[in-house]
């Protein structure tokens, strides 16, 4: 790989063909790669046109409840005796996700499209409840494609999608989980190419999904930038947000790109411990690679076989990483840093007691490497958390890991 | 050799006029003696270009009996290092039948595209499909492949209108492979009816034979595209020949071979004896 040259402007990538730097690209079979063509031409009519600006923004106010609040997290912020520190509250949304803000702007432009069948993949669920909530809403059949280990351990997500409307595939191929799901929806995209449109759920896959992931999630990022504007009358010192595919991620930091003072910190999921070999952090542990149409970092061999991901989380319990995460790593634009099962159980609880507020465990990684962020910043600083989701589906999996029946 | 091997095999064919038939084995599957055997027995069964496919964790275009082919593979730890050495050991003992390669993107990147071509040529492969490297992604492996004289085979599908057929046969050589249904191997059957005038169309575009893939079951069906195409290809239920044989404990090459036998008989001898519709 080689290190690309140092951009001037973060924020303009990918370029045409859907690289950031080395990675990104269309790497689809050949069946795929006129409707990827035609998906990209449909985004950037889209994108350009106001009236589906309007539309979408619509439906975010009223549909989803944006804005999110900017909320100043006191206690913690005492506890940790460091920095100011915000959340931005995404898992306020309807649906308990910052996962809605995307499948809105995909359900839309599938509209646009003509597009008369909806396939998702799901991991923990919260892509798949998100999508089988505007299916519903715009009144689309949904399959969601979810690994049959998932479905065990997120039952009430599979009920949730199934009250929905929508229909869940338990994927046994592969290790049945997220990547063996997005293979089997990718299996079903090739097969019915006429009338079904992919809603990819994070900032990964083939151009244009990680570009118009990102642009959809953005809002969270432009938000968040005015709040903090208003409330502290300049911009933070550092955001933190967890890192699995990347989504909320992309979504926060991207209207930071070109502001060199805001450090931009990503939190993958170190499982039972980088040195045990079993997690799930593409970059601190993987190298780069093709999966899913596109380069990025992937856990893999050396003979380049993908290798499982492990973490207490089924949202970041995936082998690869958006691409644009790849290269804001390779230039130093952003840290990746990673935080255990275990360090993510206790922000969990910690988070919950002191700020009344259960996070997804998810979104628990990004509190765990908080405390050292805001030291490092220090008294007087400012640092965001992306509050990405509610933890309300976690609890049974906590109870678990806490030896606790319920 | 490489290029000419590929160009040589299909230009006697069409002499002949017949078809050439393409028979795809997963390297490794269900292990590496066994499918050596395997590959081996193919010249002599029928099989006038071989297909190998080297496994992959996630092959995102194929139907479950390939799916399941690459992980039998994959659990004995085939790895395209060792394909390789399977190809090397065939071509002492065969010097004519081309050899195509077949496979995902992920194993190749980590070769690196320039030491895989001439490692992959020094070994006896003639050419290379890589499933999920399409043209706008393929000039640094179309550049490697170039240098070692080894062919880019391209997929044509049924979602290839003219404008894009001018990009997919842009640096191939060899022969071109249409997909003949959108899905995954081994699911949906081919249409020889429907398959025909596409197969027309990328001669046409390509100026290469044309071989046609996916969803080719039995031998009838083989026979009917032998009619119309330069090349039928078969796989997923030669693959399941090798689930079936370790289900039942029988030889799995007997059985593989067997059933390559029957589908080189059928289509070596369309043409010969069309039925009418």
């Amino acid at each position: 790989m080689t290190i690309p040259v140092l951009p001037n402007d973060y924020a303009a990538y990918p370029d045409a063909s859907g690289r950031f730097g080395d990675y990104g690209g269309r790497y689809v079979p050949e069946t795929l790669m006129p409707l990827v063509h035609e998906l990209e031409a449909a985004y950037r009519a889209a994108k350009a046109d106001p009236a589906f600006q309007a539309e979408l923004s619509g439906f975010l106010k009223h549909y989803v409840g944006r804005p999110s609040p900017l909320y100043f997290a006191e206690r913690l912020t005492d506890h940790f005796g460091g920095a100011k520190i915000y959340f931005k509250r995404e898992e306020l949304n309807h649906t308990g996700s910052h996962k809605i803000n995307n499948c809105m702007g995909q359900i839309l432009l599938a509209r646009r499209m003509g597009k008369t069948r909806i396939i998702a993949e799901t991991g923990a669920g919260q892509h798949g409840v998100a999508s089988a909530t505007v299916c519903a809403r715009f009144g689309l059949p949904c399959i969601v494609y979810m690994g049959a280990v998932d479905v065990e351990r997120q039952k009430p997500n599979v009920f949730r999608m199934n009250l929905l409307g929508a229909q869940v595939e338990a994927v046994t191929s592969g290790s049945a989980t997220l990547k063996d799901a997005m293979n089997e929806a990718l299996r079903d995209w090739v097969t019915n190419v006429h009338d079904t449109y992919y809603m990819i759920g994070t900032a990964a896959g083939m151009h244009p999904y990680p570009e118009m992931v990102r642009d959809f999630q953005s809002v969270i990022g432009q938000e968040t930038r005015a709040q903090i504007l208003e409330i502290e009358g300049r911009l933070p010192d550092a955001i933190v947000a967890c890192v699995g595919g990347g989504s909320n991620a992309i979504g926060i930091f991207h209207p930071f790109l070109n502001d060199e003072g805001v450090k931009l910190y990503g939190i993958e999921a170190a499982g039972e411990g980088m040195e045990s070999g079993r997690h799930a952090a593409a970059i601190n542990g993987g190298q780069p690679g093709v999966l899913h149409g596109n380069m990025t970092y992937l856990l893999q061999d050396a003979a380049g076989q993908i290798t499982e991901a492990h973490s207490i989380s089924a949202g970041l319990d995936y082998p690869g990483i958006g691409p644009e995460h790849s290269w804001l790593h390779d230039v130093g634009r952003a840290k990746y840093l990673t935080a255990t099962d275990a360090e993510s159980l206790d922000a969990f609880k910690l988070c919950a007691e002191l700020e009344g507020i259960l996070p997804a465990i998810e979104t628990a990684h990004a509190l765990a490497r908080l405390s050292d962020v805001a030291k490092e910043v220090g008294k007087g600083g400012i640092v965001v958390v992306n509050m990405s989701g509610r933890g309300d589906k976690d609890v049974a999996t906590v109870a678990a890991h806490l030896g606790r029946s319920i | 050799m490489t290029k000419a091997r590929i160009e040589a095999r299909f230009a006697a064919l069409k002499a002949e006029d017949r078809a050439a038939f393409v028979t795809y084995v997963m390297a490794g599957d269900p292990d590496y003696a066994t499918s050596l055997e395997i590959v081996k027995g193919l010249p002599g069964a029928g099989a006038d270009v071989i297909e190998i496919g080297f496994p992959f964790s996630d092959p995102m275009a194929e139907g479950p009996p390939i799916q399941r082919a690459a992980l039998r593979a994959l659990d004995k730890g085939m790895t395209l290092a060792r394909t390789l050495e399977l190809v090397a050991e065939f071509r002492q003992g065969d010097q004519t039948t081309p050899i195509i390669m077949m496979g995902y993107a992920n194993p190749l990147v980590r070769w690196g595209y320039d030491a895989f071509a001439r490692d992959a040529a020094a070994a006896g492969v003639d050419g290379l499909i890589a499933v999920d490297i399409p043209p706008e992604e393929a000039e640094p492996l179309a550049d490697a492949l170039d240098a070692a004289d080894l062919s880019l085979i391209r997929l044509a599908t049924p979602t290839s209108d003219d404008e894009r057929l001018k990009i997919v046969v842009r640096r191939t050589s060899g022969f071109v492979y249409y997909v003949s249904v959108a899905g995954v191997t081994g699911v949906k059957e081919a249409d020889a009816e429907l398959v025909a005038p596409n197969v027309a169309r990328v001669r046409v575009a390509s100026g290469l034979p044309v071989a046609v893939g996916f969803g080719i079951k039995t031998p009838e069906r083989a026979a009917a595209i032998a009619r119309v195409a330069d090349g039928v290809v078969v796989g997923s239920v030669l693959v399941d020949e090798v689930a079936a044989a370790l289900a039942v404990n029988e030889s799995v090459t007997v059985r593989v071979l067997s059933k390559v036998e029957s589908l080189a008989k059928a289509i070596s001898t369309a043409r010969a004896h069309p039925v009418s519709a």
